[in-house]
């Protein structure tokens, strides 16, 4: 590794962190609708343009709807786009989510996770972004604040990839780290202008058999996103498809290409192994429970317990591969879900981790753990408790529920 | 009609390989619009209110022509004419 760049230490949440790095990232246009716990990012965002100090067009929209359909249309044109939500507001840009991955415009988005209503609650899980797992957006979750900061600066060099063109969300846990104050580290603006680049454009064949850049431009025209019929709509989503597939090997290229100049980074970009190599049981996670569960497989290896930890960075797209090489040595896994597939037998990440071990020589079981809905904390002496289950399934050979709920009252 | 492309070979995100011009849209009406010329003033409302460009007027001809390919019976024109020149026909297919 060269030698990292110096960089200052500012104090800020997880939301001002992401404000500050699309300021750096040279953001052409911001269309955004306020949402607890996203809204300080736009908030924020909105002092750098009434100070002058970013060139970006902001746009306040009447709906999330509206925000990511302006962000869509401006990232056609050409321009780097970003934009933030959460909750109810990436549930109101469902259809629009779609319709920005079909039109391959590589938005860049953050999500302050949230719960969804009904009944109403404004705070932390994962419920938002994995209802939108088939959206066609890569997904990035991040454990802390830095994370986020580096993450966004990161995002932007993956979406606009040519052999990529997918919008990507950055998923943080809602007020556990939206709000929390951290210590993070930034590097100077020339620093990520250079690492962000500028945005390029593959060619593509337009109806009037010419050469063009891949943008709306009038000295081009160009139609994006028109009727498919049966006879060539499935050939567009194979083409997403393959995009994703590309994504996987691009997100660890940039994962280490950041980590030269910053000195950081998160596992190979996609997973982040911890105390994997010979561990007996581990845990999968996403998202800042992770920060919790190293503290507690510290403590647990100290003791002398062969424990493990796998926070899964990137769900979408899923790296199967790297899944199955970290996880199919050990021989129970637990997977913590902060989220709920009503009557789908488990959560989310528990469906596509047991998915992705299912044809490993050595097949783990596997158990689920959905915990944390709407907010609730979980302790360290849970969490702690879930290894030790892990342990007793590994001594009486098989598991008592694979669907288990922590820190709920029965 | 040529081959149809893998999906290695279109562009992305849909962008047309052809004009609209080429995309005949016109093709499953199940009313054709037929004008009787003796009512018509050409007043050109039908040309304003066609939701598909497919009534044009041709000012060096002084005349209107219906492009049939991408009329798709709609009946719009036949409401708004106001000489009720147009009437709605049903093809015989």
């Amino acid at each position: 590794m060269t030698k990292a760049i110096k960089q200052e230490t500012m104090a800020m949440s997880g939301d001002e962190a992401i404000a500050y790095a699309v300021k750096q990232s040279d953001v052409d246009v911001v269309a955004a609708y306020p949402i607890t716990p996203q809204t300080i990012i736009v908030e924020k965002f909105g002092e750098y343009v009434a100070n002058g100090e970013v060139q970006t067009e902001f746009v306040c929209t009447e709906s999330e709807h509206s925000a990511l359909t302006a962000c869509l249309a401006a990232s056609a044109t050409g321009a780097r786009t970003f934009t933030a939500s959460a909750s109810a507001g990436l549930a109101l840009m469902h259809e629009m989510l779609f319709v920005t991955s079909g039109c391959r415009a590589p938005v860049v988005m953050a999500i302050a996770n949230r719960a969804l209503s009904a009944p109403l609650n404004i705070h932390g899980d994962q419920s938002d972004s994995m209802a939108e797992r088939d959206s066609g957006w890569v997904q990035i979750y991040v454990e802390n604040s830095q994370e986020a900061y580096d993450s966004i600066i990161q995002a932007f060099k993956i979406a606009e990839d040519t052999n990529i063109l997918l919008p990507v969300i950055v998923g943080l846990d809602g007020f556990t780290l939206s709000h929390s104050l951290e210590n993070v580290k930034v590097l100077p603006d020339q620093t990520v202008l250079e690492f962000v680049g500028t945005r390029q454009l593959p060619n593509v064949l337009t109806h009037e058999g010419k050469e063009a850049p891949f943008r709306l431009d009038p000295e081009y025209p160009m139609t994006m996103g028109p009727v498919a019929f049966p006879n060539y709509y499935f050939e567009f989503k194979r083409q997403q498809d393959d995009a994703m597939k590309n994504a996987l090997e691009l997100i660890k290229e940039v994962n280490t290409e950041y980590a030269k100049i910053s000195g950081r980074s998160y596992g190979n970009g996609l997973i982040d192994a911890y105390n994997l190599e010979d561990a007996e049981v581990a845990i999968v996670c996403v998202g800042s429970t992770a920060g919790t569960l190293k503290t507690i497989v510290d403590e647990l290896r100290q003791e002398g317990l062969k424990v493990g930890l796998l926070r899964l960075r990137t769900f979408r797209p899923l790296p199967v591969e790297e899944l199955r090489s970290a996880l199919e040595n050990v021989k129970v896994v637990g997977v913590m879900d902060k989220s709920m597939s009503f009557g789908g037998h488990g959560g989310a990440v528990f469906h596509e981790v047991r998915h992705a071990l299912y044809d490993s020589e050595h097949r783990p079981q596997v158990v689920n753990y959905i915990y944390g809905l709407g907010g609730r904390d979980s302790s360290p002496i849970e969490l702690r408790r879930v290894y030790e289950e892990l342990f007793a399934i590994l001594r009486i050979g098989r598991a008592k529920h694979i669907v288990n709920y922590l820190g709920l009252r029965e | 009609m040529s081959r149809e492309k893998t999906w290695k070979e279109i562009a992305p995100a849909g962008v047309c390989p052809k004009s609209s011009m080429s995309f005949k849209t016109g093709d499953w009406k199940t009313f054709t619009p037929v004008r009787d010329l003796e009512k018509c003033t050409l007043c050109l409302q039908c040309v304003m209110f066609c939701p598909d460009g497919a009534i044009r007027w041709r000012p060096d001809m002084g005349k209107i022509e219906f492009e049939l390919n991408f009329c798709k019976g709609c009946g719009i024109c036949a409401n708004e004419c106001p000489t009720k020149a147009i009437t709605m026909v049903l093809d015989k297919e």
